[in-house]
């Protein structure tokens, strides 16, 4: 594989999911208005029935927006994430995910890149948000913006690797209601996003340890701890195991002897 | 050396088989007709040789590289238009074909260029700028077309590129390959079910229930079946009325 190829390629899928996204406003209105809903509707309700005591990174009590920021920021990657799988499997029942693979480079590399784009176009609209959190009182340090960053890259790569792994495995587009009842939904609920470990303890030890093993809450809590300059190495440690057993399960799924197409053909 | 190599190739979806010792080979710069009825194996043959799959039998070469140990090389040799539409239609025919492009690693300023030329060769130039969505089925075939030569492949696959298009559609389309095969001596692959897209010149492969029952050059199909027509040796051959 040469350099020069290798990154005009890059280029090239990062324009075209650029340019995609860009063209689907409904999709981008939707991505930046479903977390201010959330943070407008949802936290104002729970502020006043839930009380939180001081939970690192915070080092003092802080309003419930304060705290679900973060988690939100998270909700956004994984809906970005779920989104671009769905318009991967889109992609292979319109045909046009048949350009991609048969391009002249490794389709691990071919994979990877789309996932890194998918990523890249997904950012500007988490740091949008986490601005606009500002008026609602949300205001980490200014470095905690860059601090997030990588944060947040890694985060997004981990959930994208998710989706990637989901839309190998999955052979329609219908499939993706259960996708989204049976995983998204208990991903997101069943971890930090919303309330802190011992608050589900509080509810019950089993969602607690479901919460605590949810890659979605290392996410989370590697966001939460970046946007308050604090490092949190379990966390870190965790995305990034996830991200490469994901990847590498994707890869199996889209491998040219062993994946879907390989064992159900393309259109016959 | 030939453009394309195809050696007692076998595969199965589970307990189906869908192809069985295919072996057949296609010459630099000649036009290949692979024929087959609907569900002949002619789509799996194409994923196979495109590497979109590795077949579970044989081999597939092109211009000497072996599909599975080296595909990348093989796959830049070729240009592919498959059977379903693969235009990105929330993009414009510029933008896809510049996409393909990036893909096959050409520089931005080549890339414009040589997109202008298929373009233009292929009479869709003045739709560079309308999006994919816009285009009737035979300008989005013809776009497929100008794509799938951007980076200048050596081997073009065509899997039943005429597939709904209208007659003077279907004859404009396969006018402009067998141009490009005489002006660029490019060898052409074409899979088809429709007999009069088969030329005397050309060599054909009939494709029936995932084996070939005949390879050769078209003006001896005919003579070597005893029978009047490529219609009826087509007819013998895969047993229909």
């Amino acid at each position: 594989m040469k350099t020069h190829h290798a990154l005009r390629a890059l280029h090239g899928i990062l324009q075209r999911e650029m340019l995609r996204t860009l063209r689907q406003r409904a999709r981008l209105f939707s991505a930046m208005v479903r977390p201010l809903v959330w943070l407008t509707i949802f936290a104002a309700g729970f502020r006043s029935v839930l009380g939180l005591s001081i939970t690192p990174p915070y080092q003092t009590y802080v309003l419930y927006e304060v705290y679900v920021v973060p988690g939100l920021a998270a909700m956004m990657l994984l809906f970005h994430a779920m989104a671009s799988s769905l318009a991967m499997v889109y992609d292979r029942e319109m045909g046009s995910m048949r350009l991609l693979l048969t391009a002249p480079l490794p389709r691990w590399y071919l994979l990877a890149a789309r996932l890194l784009a998918s990523v890249i176009v997904g950012l500007p609209l988490v740091y949008l948000f986490l601005f606009v959190a500002r008026f609602w009182d949300v205001r980490p340090p200014i470095l905690g913006y860059v601090a997030v960053f990588p944060a947040l890259v890694l985060s997004g790569l981990m959930l994208g690797a998710f989706g990637l792994l989901v839309s190998s495995i999955s052979t329609q587009m219908e499939n993706f209601a259960g996708v989204m009842n049976f995983v998204i939904f208990p991903m997101f609920f069943a971890s930090t996003a919303l309330y802190p470990i011992w608050r589900l303890a509080e509810a019950g030890p089993v969602l607690a340890t479901i919460a605590a093993w949810n890659p979605f809450s290392s996410a989370v809590e590697l966001i939460r701890f970046a946007l308050y300059l604090r490092f949190d190495v379990v966390s870190m440690l965790v995305v990034v195991a996830c991200l490469v057993v994901f990847f590498l399960a994707a890869m199996v799924g889209y491998d040219p002897g062993r994946g879907l197409w390989s064992r159900r053909g393309g259109e016959g | 050396m030939n453009a394309l190599s195809v050696e007692d190739l076998g595969h199965s979806f589970g307990n189906r088989r869908v192809l069985q010792g295919v072996s057949f080979a296609v010459a630099e710069g000649r036009m290949c007709i692979l024929l087959g009825r609907n569900g002949a194996g002619k789509t799996t043959l194409f994923s196979l040789i495109t590497g979109l799959y590795h077949a579970r039998a044989g081999s597939v070469h092109v211009f000497g590289q072996a599909m599975e140990a080296n595909p990348s090389a093989a796959l830049a040799q070729m240009g592919i238009v498959f059977q379903l539409p693969t235009l990105d239609l929330d993009l414009t025919v510029g933008e896809n074909l510049r996409y393909h492009a990036a893909l096959h690693g050409l520089p931005t300023d080549l890339s414009k260029e040589r997109s202008r030329e298929e373009l233009s060769r292929l009479g869709v130039l003045d739709r560079i700028d309308h999006p994919a969505r816009a285009l009737s089925g035979g300008q989005r075939r013809r776009v497929e077309i100008a794509r799938a030569l951007m980076h200048g492949p050596r081997l073009l696959l065509l899997d039943e590129p005429t597939a709904g298009l209208d007659v003077p559609g279907r004859r404009a389309l396969e006018r402009h390959v067998r141009e490009l095969c005489r002006e660029r001596g490019i060898a052409v692959v074409w899979a088809t079910h429709f007999l009069e897209e088969v030329g005397a010149d050309d060599d054909i492969v009939v494709l029936h229930q995932g084996r070939v029952r005949w390879a050769g050059r078209a003006d001896r199909i005919s003579p070597e079946l005893g029978v009047e027509s490529i219609a009826e040796a087509f007819a013998s051959l895969t047993g229909s009325p």
